[in-house]
């Protein structure tokens, strides 16, 4: 498969036609929904760039925290909440907190990378 | 939706009989937000005067658009009676108005003068001096809430912190979208609940956004909808979620305060003893449910119900929250 344009290109694209030649064109909601739809563009741009990484970090820590393999990350997780639920894993197993907190760091990366919470989390 | 001319007539019908028959209806305008229920500013000129005002009203006029949870505008409406007659800054009700009726199911109130947006309240050199006095103001207030007569006010929802966390742990389960930061929390504040306090009238949605500030400091409280009976560590730990600091962190009342000078405000004004440490579990809830509730949000999109960018864009908050758990989870112990 071609990647001229690749996904990042067409996606800056569009963002680029969003915030300079929409976006000043509207007003009211419509100028609203346009701001959410660019900050979207660009979440999905961090994704790109951010999610292969960080999932294969977070499998390898999931796989270590539970002592098995999978396939998926998601099918790890879900292992993961069965297993707190359950209460086989808690607040003070080992390395549970640590995990947590990485994931969530690359999660938020991804998702809202200017959140207080995430400063205080990185301090 | 509602549009100005369906209320206007009414509305003028309403405002001479009210303040005599000279008296005008002048800029009537539909506020923003508030989805479940019309929120709309007038004002009334008569011989005394420009009257600042405000109508709820459910949308169209007829109740049905409110979440189950919520009160119905005239509980709302005897809700700031009662919180008045107790002291707290609210606004004068003037009017209630039946389902049916021309203007339909709605109320009347003074319009209060002051500032809502947190950002502003939180930056602005105008609210300098709010910001000194805001602490203690929403002690005070808090503490004369929590106060309130429960048998003299009409009939509210009962809903403590298990209710709380059923209700949340039941919609979670529903989506079918295990997020291991959320189960650790359900798991950890059921094995570590504390001893129930004893119920009084909450406001369930106490935070900036929901409350007038002007320049001296907490002008009113508003969006009664909420109000339940329930713990009073549910109200002040509310105000505490990092959600409302709006970027101010550092300050754990609403990124303007420092909770034991809240506390210490609350109990000199008549309210129980707490700790820092005994907001801890009610905080760590609060987070719990705003992240459920950004779930719920970005469901109404998974669904078809909203296809607004809006609200599948909501979906990627829900780890706003996690962080604000992570964080809260390694600080427990701290305020011990």
């Amino acid at each position: 498969m071609h990647d001229a344009p690749s996904a990042k290109e067409l996606i800056e694209a569009v963002k680029a036609f969003i915030d300079k030649t929409a976006a000043p064109q509207l007003t009211g909601h419509a100028a609203f929904h346009a701001r959410v739809a660019s900050n979207a563009l660009a979440t999905v741009l961090r994704e790109l760039e951010i999610r292969p990484q960080a999932e294969a970090d977070e499998k390898a820590r999931l796989e270590s925290l539970l002592g098995k393999t999978a396939d998926s990350v998601t099918a790890l997780n879900r292992d993961l909440c069965e297993a707190i639920r359950s209460g086989a894993v808690n607040l003070s197993t080992s390395g549970l907190l640590a995990h947590l907190k990485s994931t969530t760091i690359a999660q938020l990366s991804v998702d809202q990378p200017g959140y207080s919470g995430l400063k205080t989390a990185t301090r | 939706m509602g549009t100005g001319s369906e209320i206007e007539k009414p509305l003028a019908a309403w405002a001479a009989a009210h303040f005599g028959a000279g008296a005008r209806l002048e800029a009537l305008k539909r506020l923003s937000g508030g989805a479940s229920q019309e929120t709309w500013a007038f004002d009334v000129v008569s011989a005394d005067g420009p009257q600042p005002l405000i109508l709820r009203r459910a949308p169209g006029g007829a109740a049905a658009a409110r979440s189950s949870e919520a009160v119905s505008l005239a509980t709302e409406a005897a809700l700031l009676g009662a919180t008045s007659t107790s002291g707290v800054r609210v606004p004068a009700v003037l009017h209630v108005s039946p389902p049916g009726s021309d203007i339909g199911e709605a109320f009347v109130m003074r319009r209060v003068a002051g500032e809502t947006l947190g950002r502003k309240i939180l930056r602005d050199d105008e609210y300098k001096v709010a910001r000194t006095r805001l602490t203690r103001d929403c002690g005070e207030a808090l503490a004369r809430i929590h106060a309130v007569p429960v048998a003299g006010l009409p009939d509210l929802p009962r809903s403590l912190g298990e209710d709380q966390i059923a209700k949340y742990e039941a919609i979670y389960r529903g989506f079918d979208m295990p997020r291991p930061v959320l189960e650790l929390a359900f798991a950890w504040l059921k094995a570590n609940a504390p001893a129930p306090a004893a119920p009084v009238l909450v406001h369930g949605d106490f935070r900036l956004g929901n409350l007038i500030v002007d320049e001296g400091g907490l002008g009113a409280v508003l969006d009664w909808e909420l109000a339940h009976i329930g713990d009073p560590r549910e109200d002040i730990a509310w105000l505490c979620v990092n959600s409302w600091r709006f970027g101010h962190s550092e300050k754990r009342v609403g990124g303007f305060g420092d909770l034991p000078e809240l506390l210490d405000a609350y109990h000199a004004a008549g309210g129980a003893k707490f700790a820092p440490a005994d907001i801890d579990w009610w905080e760590i809830l609060g987070s719990l449910k705003w992240g459920v509730m950004c779930m719920i949000m970005y469901s109404a999109y998974k669904t078809g119900a909203d296809p607004s960018v809006e609200r599948a864009a909501i979906g990627r908050r829900v780890s706003e929250n996690e962080i604000d758990l992570i964080n809260l989870f390694e600080g427990l112990g701290r305020h011990a």
